[in-house]
C-alpha cells in the first residue's frame, strides 16, 4: 500500500468530491451485484436508478420518499456537528406519527382547518419527547446517548404495536391491526394532481432553511459547531456541551417527530404496525453523505430516496430481491468514510532516490 | 409456581444470555484494545445468517458455526481496514457496518425465510444431568452454552495474566506510549478487532441454530446493541459480562413466561423490557463517574497513527 502524508490542512475540494465518488463506487458494485445475479447490467442499472425517476409521477414518488429523510437527515446533522449522536430518529419518527395519530383519531369528523396544523404541533412534541429522554440521561447520568436513543426505538416500535393491535385497532377494520383512515382534515393536502405529493415537501424544504440559517447566523449553532470540532475550546470559551445536547435532541426530535406526521398524515393515512422502513436510520447515512450540510443532506436525501423507489422497481420488474436497497445503503456510506480518507490524507509522492552526489545535501 | 417452572425459567435464561456472553466477550477484547465497535448488531446479523444457511445447506451444525465465525471476521475485517487503515471515524463506521450487514443479511437471507433446521443438540451429561433440580439446570445444556463460560474464563485469565492481554491493554490505554516501546499497536488491534468480530458472528449464529432454529428478517432485535451495553456494565471486566448477559437472559426470557406467570400485560410491554433494563442498568452504571472513568480504556475510539 502506497504510503499516506496527512495534508496540511483538509482538502475542501475532497470535501465535496467524496460523496460524489462514494456515489460513484456504489453504482460500480450495484453493476457488478447485478451481474452476480444474473441481470444484463446495463439494463438493471436502467430499471433501477433511471427508470422510476423518468415519469412525472416516479419523480412524485421520489419527493414523497426524500421528504422524511430530508426531515430527519437536516435534524442529525445538527447533532453530528456538535458531537450527538443521536441514532433513534425512527423511534422519534414513530412517537411523532403516534401523538399525531391521538389527535386525528380524537378529532375524528370535525372538518375543521386547526386540525393538521394541531397534529403537526403534536407530532414534534411527540418526537421531542422522545428525545429528551437520552438527552436528560446524557446530561444528568452520563449514560451513552448512543445505546438508549436506540433502545427506544425498540420500544416506541412495541408501543405502536401495542396501539394498533389494542385501543387504536379500527373497530370496523376486519380485525386488522390498524386505524381507522384519517379524516379529510387530518390528511396533508397534495400538491400535483394524479400525484401522492404532499404538503409536507415544501414543510421540509422549510426546515432545510431554518436549519442552514441556525448553522451559519446564530451563536447557538456556532457554540455547537465548537462544541464538536474542538471540545476543548468550547469549553475554555465557557460554551455549555449539556445545552449542546439538548439542543441537538430536541430539534432532531422535533423534526423526526413532523416526519412521522408527514407519513401518516400522507401516504397512510392512518397508524399502521410500522410507519417507517427505517427513515431514521437511513437518515443518519444521509447526514453523512450530505457532509453534514443542510443543502448537502437534501441531495443526499434524493439519493436515498431513488435507492428505496429504484429497489422497488426492481423488486417489480426483475424480481430482484428488496433487501438490496438496504445493501446499496450501507455501501454507500461505506464509500463514504473511505473516501474521506483524501480530505485530511493524500499519497505520498515516491522518493526520488538520489543518485547524483551533487544533489547529495552536505 | 412449581419447581419445574423455575428450572424451565432459569434453563431458558442460559440460551437467552448465550449470544450476548458472546458477543460482548468479543466487544469487550475490542475495547480493551481501544477500538469502539459500533457494528455488532450487523456482525450479529450476518453471523445468523451465514450460520443459518450453511447448515441448511450442509446439514452440519458445527459447518454452520464455523461459517459464522468466518463471516463474522471478514465484516470485522472491512470495519479495521476503515477504521485502523484509513483512519475513519468509529463511531460513524460502525454504524455503517450495522446497516450494511442488515442489508446483507436480508440480502443473503432472501430464499430461506420459513426454513428450518434440527437445532443444536444439548449435550445430556450421563448421570449428572438426572440429578433432581440441579440436573436440568446445569447440566443439560448445548455445547456453546458451556463453551461460552469457558471462554470468558480464558479471556478474563489471557487479558489479566498474559503477555499478549497485557498488550493489549497497553494499547488501548496508551497507544503512543505503546507504540514508543516497540509494540505494533495496528497489528494488534486488527487482532482484537478480528476476535470480535468472529464472536459477534458465534453470537449471531446461536440465536439462528439454537434459540429460535431458524431465519427472519433482523431477528437479532437489538441484542447487538444490548451487547454493546453489556461491556459498559461489565465496566469492561470479563466476570461482570457474564453477570450481566445472565441478568439480562432472564429479563428477555421474562417476557415469554410473562402469561404462565399471571402477569396480566399486555406482551408488547412484556418485549419492551430487556430494552427498558438496558438503560436503567446504563443509568445505574453511568451516574458514577468514578466507576467508568476508573475502567474505561483511555483511548477508547480514538485513531492513532504512528507518525
Amino acid at each position: 500500500m502506497p504510503r499516506l502524508e496527512a495534508r496540511p490542512e483538509p482538502s475542501r475540494a475532497m470535501m465535496l468530491a467524496s460523496p460524489l465518488l462514494a456515489a460513484l463506487a456504489m453504482l460500480a458494485t450495484g453493476s457488478l451485484l447485478f451481474l452476480f445475479l444474473g441481470q444484463e447490467p446495463l439494463h438493471a442499472f436502467y430499471v433501477y436508478f433511471i427508470k422510476p425517476a423518468s415519469t412525472a409521477y416516479g419523480v412524485g414518488e421520489l419527493l414523497l420518499k426524500a421528504t422524511p429523510l430530508i426531515l430527519c437527515g437536516v435534524g442529525l446533522a445538527i447533532g453530528f456537528r456538535a458531537d450527538v449522536h443521536n441514532i433513534g430518529a425512527d423511534g422519534q419518527l414513530t412517537m411523532g406519527a403516534i401523538a399525531a395519530g391521538c389527535v386525528a383519531l380524537y378529532f375524528d369528523g370535525v372538518e375543521a382547518p386547526w386540525v393538521l396544523p394541531l397534529m403537526l404541533v403534536a407530532g414534534a412534541l411527540g418526537g421531542m419527547a422522545w428525545a429528551a429522554i437520552p438527552a436528560l440521561l446524557r446530561t444528568r447520568f452520563n449514560t451513552s446517548e448512543i445505546l438508549v436513543s436506540l433502545m427506544l426505538v425498540y420500544i416506541a416500535y412495541l408501543f405502536l404495536s401495542y396501539l394498533v393491535h389494542g385501543p387504536l385497532r379500527d373497530p370496523a377494520g376486519y380485525n386488522f391491526p390498524q386505524s381507522k383512515m384519517f379524516g379529510e382534515s387530518a390528511t396533508l393536502p397534495l400538491l400535483v394532481e394524479g400525484l401522492r405529493l404532499n404538503a409536507a415537501l415544501p414543510l421540509s424544504l422549510l426546515c432545510v432553511l431554518g436549519a442552514w440559517f441556525f448553522c451559519k447566523h446564530t451563536f447557538a449553532g456556532y457554540r455547537m459547531r465548537i462544541g464538536g470540532m474542538a471540545p476543548a475550546a468550547a469549553l475554555y470559551a465557557g460554551f455549555s456541551a449539556p445545552k449542546n445536547v439538548w439542543l441537538a435532541f430536541l430539534v432532531s426530535g422535533a423534526l423526526a417527530g413532523i416526519a412521522g406526521v408527514g407519513e401518516v398524515a400522507g401516504p397512510l393515512g392512518q397508524l399502521q404496525p410500522s410507519v417507517s422502513p427505517g427513515y431514521g436510520f437511513a437518515a443518519i447515512i444521509v447526514a453523512y453523505v450530505g457532509r453534514l450540510h443542510p443543502v448537502g443532506v437534501l441531495l443526499a436525501s434524493l439519493l436515498m430516496s431513488l435507492l428505496y423507489i429504484g429497489g422497488e422497481s426492481a423488486q417489480i420488474e426483475l424480481q430482484l430481491p428488496s433487501a438490496i436497497t438496504g445493501l446499496f445503503q450501507g455501501l454507500l456510506l461505506f464509500y463514504l468514510l473511505a473516501a474521506d480518507l483524501f480530505i485530511h490524507y493524500r499519497f505520498k509522492p515516491r522518493q526520488r532516490a538520489l543518485t547524483n552526489p551533487a544533489e547529495i545535501p552536505a | 409456581m412449581n419447581s419445574d417452572y423455575v428450572i424451565a425459567f432459569l434453563a431458558s435464561t442460559a440460551g437467552a444470555a448465550t449470544p450476548l456472553v458472546l458477543a460482548s466477550t468479543g466487544e469487550l477484547v475490542a475495547e480493551r484494545s481501544g477500538v469502539l465497535n459500533l457494528g455488532l448488531e450487523g456482525i450479529m446479523l450476518v453471523g445468523a445468517v451465514a450460520g443459518f444457511s450453511v447448515t441448511l445447506h450442509t446439514g452440519s451444525l458445527g459447518l454452520g458455526l464455523l461459517a459464522a465465525l468466518v463471516a463474522g471476521m471478514a465484516l470485522a475485517l472491512v470495519f479495521a481496514f476503515l477504521v485502523l487503515t484509513l483512519q475513519t471515524n468509529q463511531v460513524a463506521t460502525g454504524l455503517a457496518l450495522t446497516l450494511f450487514g442488515i442489508g446483507l443479511s436480508a440480502f443473503l437471507g432472501r430464499d430461506l425465510v420459513g426454513q428450518t433446521v434440527t437445532p443444536l443438540p444439548r449435550l445430556d451429561l450421563p448421570i449428572l444431568s438426572d440429578l433432581p433440580f440441579v440436573g436440568p439446570l446445569l447440566f443439560r445444556f448445548d455445547g456453546v452454552v458451556y463453551g461460552s463460560l469457558a471462554l470468558v474464563a480464558v479471556v478474563a485469565w489471557l487479558l489479566a495474566k498474559s503477555r499478549i492481554g497485557l498488550q493489549i491493554r497497553a494499547v488501548g490505554e496508551a497507544p503512543h506510549s505503546a507504540h514508543a516501546i516497540g509494540m505494533p499497536v495496528v497489528r494488534l488491534r486488527y487482532a482484537s478487532v478480528l476476535f470480535g468480530g468472529a464472536l459477534a458472528g458465534l453470537g449471531g449464529a446461536y440465536l439462528s441454530l439454537a434459540l429460535t432454529p431458524m431465519w427472519a428478517e433482523g431477528m437479532t432485535a437489538g441484542r447487538g446493541w444490548i451487547a454493546l451495553a453489556q461491556v459498559v456494565f461489565a465496566t469492561w471486566k470479563p466476570r461482570g459480562v457474564v453477570l450481566g448477559a445472565y441478568l439480562f437472559g432472564g429479563v428477555t426470557v421474562l417476557q415469554f413466561h410473562g402469561q404462565g406467570l399471571g402477569l396480566a400485560v399486555p406482551s408488547e410491554f412484556l418485549s419492551m423490557l430487556p430494552y427498558l433494563a438496558t438503560i436503567v442498568v446504563l443509568v445505574i452504571i453511568c451516574r458514577n463517574p468514578q466507576t467508568i472513568l476508573l475502567n474505561k480504556p483511555m483511548s477508547l475510539g480514538q485513531n492513532f497513527r504512528a507518525d
